[in-house]
């Protein structure tokens, strides 16, 4: 446990790839169990049943008065490191292998948690118990992607990233058969591809003054971009399974699909809520996400349906090689052979230059769809976000200016900061907040807003600081529904802040009936 | 105690403790450029911090000087001021403040560790205590410095090619990390920034054993490596640093508890050296003093407020004006 939790340690303070990469790969030439057990972790795979974020919260108010953890916790912004920090220190017991640790933890029966975890946590050294706690909260968020351990491992046994790529979703701990492959000891694991998550193809965001000089509109397709969420539907005559953009298998939340989808094929396209294939918008969805089942009437209420836009296997055949207008051709072949109402196809835009493309991106009549997708028509199906092939170009989002109200420490590398902001619009003489953003900000506007905040607190309330009302952001926003959970009656979606107004004063800001009115709110 | 305001002003004999803008008297508790400022017309503080004002300052920094030795009695009208050692930097002090059987000491900036190169923290018992809150949260337990310093010759031996530039404030810490390194019996020549330059040879002219150093210079980029360099943490980022070779980016400090922060800054090897009392030497201060009455400045001072009203003393925050700032040190 010493020698992984240094390595992390090390990991999350150095800035270099190159030595990130030497770091793991010292750590992988282990030949024993812990480097299994490191992949697993590094790759976000390894949790503990009964020990999450919720979980070590209340060991650590058994340790320590609630009220100074929280201080603590606003003041560093992440839970491993808080707890790890202010966990009374025991004498250190023996350190432990990795796996010794793991096996035992999960060895705890479930009614002995409490006691037997915190004993485990105050023998670990600082570093350790941080190290454990991150595993125990999932996502490291240590500057390590799931690409660079594989690039990593590729470059230690000579092979090709894109090897590991391809069978890494079909690979399950302890990895076996993948490292006496990269040790050239047996032949590459077999993988049955077609029960297996294909990483997907993602774009790129377009650059307006770059890419359109550089990029020849007669070689690329658009589709609109829809707002919905990306899916992997995998359908054979034996089953019908569907994956999020991550690899999670959604099916039993989507039944619908499940039992109407004929064919044998993978395919790739925009989950969405709507009848008769039109979509009714991503606050419908969301009732239908982060659900493991959905009831009859939720099935009736909000029904989904795919709108697919790219097949990867057809009857058998692995089509990711092929390009994108040859691939469209068997997705157009499938639809046909296996009409359902759960999947339809995403529209091909016909345009001629890129400027003739913008009406259709700026789609004011619509406001389903995010803008539009730009895809080179000679793309081969690449896992990951290559650069060249995919592009998104988003509408312009929705602007307002709004007062600056309240604002927190943010978390993660915004820590210390005052970068959580709340803001708001006049309600008579009053401001009402009408949402939060935390990004969006250069990090000059983020050291001045901080300053502004440290130097004009009129009130605290815990962490939460609420500050003069002077400073104006212009925040952008994708859309905005009515929400009766919010004071101010609106709920917007990915609020993020677009500017400062420096130039404008306070009482120009809309009032809530003018910003309802303006976004059409009732 | 109501004779000294939120600014440590004391109205009565118009004298100030630490002030940020000239005034006529001020108390000055040590050299930091928070606390010590030019252009007072007289200033009171002990020998040491009276010549590092006048090395950072020029010697006409105040019209007029007044040292103390630690322990004597200086008196203004029916105000006695006495400066007790503070354990922060060369020449730091408390200043215990006794008026009609009342007494009041403000600490500036503390530590109860043990430090060569100051003398070392005294507790003055009284009833009301002005401490400082730098580090006034329970994730503070600062380690000890030996084991700090000895991941840093630690990593020194390993990353042969590499030079290791440390970040350290120029009064002060800078020092005490020479002297920490002599301790462990590191005895290369340390290479320091310019602008250490004086205060380092201050410290050696005040038998604080820091060792041999020497200012950086252009030489060649290779003569660097293996080397110990220290400057200070504004220089980390500047062009400067980047003329050594394979740099490893060090910082002494007691913010470097905190991963995230060390991260932020981009520091690769963070060394918890604190000049600062902990969590645990706070508390153990404001109980030993058996102060009833407690006043906190500059820094968390939240939960330290929130601790004290716990144990049944009265405690509030006293918001000194252009202290509020973290990366004060």
């Amino acid at each position: 446990m010493k020698k992984f939790s240094s390595l992390l340690h090390n990991l999350i303070l150095t800035p270099s790839r190159n030595t990130k990469i030497k770091l793991l790969q010292d750590y992988f030439k282990t030949l024993d169990i812990n480097r299994a057990y490191a992949l697993a972790i590094l790759s976000d795979q390894l949790s503990f049943q009964f020990i999450k974020a919720s979980k070590l919260r209340e060991l650590v108010y058994e340790q320590v008065d609630q009220h100074l953890f929280d201080y603590s916790y606003d003041y560093v912004g992440d839970l491993a490191e808080t707890i790890s920090l202010i966990w009374p220190t025991n004498k250190e017991g023996k350190s432990q292998n990795l796996s010794t640790l793991i096996e035992n933890i999960n060895k705890i029966k479930k009614s002995e948690i409490n006691t037997e975890f915190s004993k485990v946590l105050s023998g670990l050294s600082n570093n350790e118990r941080w190290t454990l706690i991150k595993i125990c909260t999932g996502g490291l968020r240590i500057g390590v992607s799931e690409r660079l351990v594989k690039t990593a491992l590729a470059d230690l046994y000579n092979k090709s990233v894109n090897e590991i790529e391809e069978i890494w979703h079909g690979l399950e701990f302890p990895y076996e058969n993948l490292f006496q492959w990269l040790r050239n000891e047996t032949l590459k694991p077999k993988i049955d591809f077609k029960k297996l998550f294909h990483p997907m193809m993602l774009a790129n965001p377009i650059d307006e003054e770059k890419d359109f000089k550089r990029l020849n509109a007669s070689e690329f397709q658009a589709e609109f971009k829809w707002d919905g969420i990306r899916v992997q539907l995998m359908v054979s005559s034996k089953s019908v399974s569907m994956y999020s953009r991550t690899g999670d298998n959604i099916s039993s939340a989507f039944p619908e699909i499940v039992e109407n989808t004929k064919g044998d094929a993978v395919i790739d396209g925009e989950l969405l809520v709507g009848r008769n294939f039109k979509p009714s918008g991503f606050n419908d969805l969301q009732q239908r996400l982060n659900r493991k089942k959905a009831s009859k009437d939720l099935q009736e209420k909000f029904p989904v349906f795919i709108r697919a836009y790219d097949i990867l296997f057809y009857k058998g055949k692995d089509l990711r090689k092929l390009f994108l207008y040859e691939r469209r051709k068997y997705l157009e072949k499938f639809q046909k052979e296996n009409k359902t109402n759960q999947i339809d196809l995403s529209l091909i835009i016909k345009f001629k230059t890129w400027k003739e493309l913008t009406k259709y991106k700026n789609n004011v009549h619509d406001d389903l769809n995010e803008g539009v997708m730009i895809k080179l028509k000679n793309s081969e199906y690449l896992p990951g976000r290559k650069k060249g092939y995919w592009y998104k170009w988003k509408k312009n989002p929705k602007l307002v200016d709004a007062i600056l109200m309240y604002a927190q420490r943010g978390h993660g590398k915004r820590s210390s900061y005052y970068s959580d902001f709340t803001f708001g619009v006049w309600k008579e003489n009053e401001l009402v907040p009408i949402g939060k953003a935390y990004s969006g900000y250069t990090d000059k506007e983020l050291l001045v807003l901080d300053k502004f905040i440290r130097n004009n607190t009129t009130n605290k309330f815990g962490p939460v600081r609420e500050v003069k009302k002077e400073i104006i952001l212009e925040v952008a926003f994708d859309d905005v529904f009515p929400s009766s959970r919010h004071k101010s009656g609106v709920a917007m979606r990915f609020p993020r802040i677009h500017r400062i107004r420096w130039d404008k004063p306070t009482n120009e800001v809309l009032s809530i009936e003018e910003f309802k009115k303006e976004f059409k709110i009732s | 105690m109501d004779f000294i305001n939120h600014q440590l002003f004391i109205k009565d004999i118009n004298v100030h403790i630490d002030p940020i803008f000239p005034k006529k008297t001020a108390i000055i508790t040590h050299g930091h450029a928070d606390h010590a400022r030019f252009g007072h017309d007289h200033v009171i503080a002990t020998r040491q911090t009276i010549d590092i004002m006048k090395i950072r300052y020029g010697d006409k920094c105040a019209k007029k000087f007044t040292p103390l030795r630690y322990g004597q009695k200086y008196s203004i009208k029916n105000y006695d001021f006495t400066l007790y050692p503070a354990g922060h930097i060369l020449g730091s002090a408390q200043v215990l403040i006794e008026k009609n059987n009342h007494r009041l000491v403000i600490t500036g900036d503390y530590k109860v560790g043990k430090d060569e190169t100051c003398k070392n923290f005294k507790l003055v018992k009284c009833d009301t205590l002005i401490t400082e809150a730098t580090f006034g949260l329970p994730i503070f337990q600062h380690p000890d410095p030996k084991d700090e310093i000895q991941k840093l010759i630690r990593s020194v031996k390993i990353n042969k090619n590499n030079c290791h530039i440390v970040g350290a404030y120029a009064l002060g810490k800078a020092q005490r990390v020479m002297n920490l390194l002599r301790q462990q019996n590191y005895n290369d020549t340390i290479y320091i920034h310019g602008s250490l330059e004086k205060l380092c040879q201050y410290y050696s002219k005040e038998k604080i054993n820091i060792g041999k150093f020497e200012k950086v210079s252009s030489k060649d980029k290779s003569f660097y490596e293996g080397k110990i360099i220290i400057a200070p943490p504004s220089a980390l980022k500047d062009r400067w640093s980047r003329r050594f070779p394979n740099p490893i980016i060090c910082m002494a400090s007691g913010w470097m508890t905190v991963k995230q922060r060390a991260k932020q800054q981009g520091i690769e090897l963070p060394l918890v050296i604190s000049d600062h009392s902990d969590w645990n030497e706070l508390l153990d201060t404001i109980k030993k003093s058996k102060a009833k009455n407690i006043l906190i400045t500059h820094g968390q001072e939240d939960a330290l407020v929130y601790y004290c009203k716990k144990q049944n003393l009265v405690s509030k925050p006293l918001s000194i004006q252009g202290r509020s700032d973290e990366e004060i040190e």
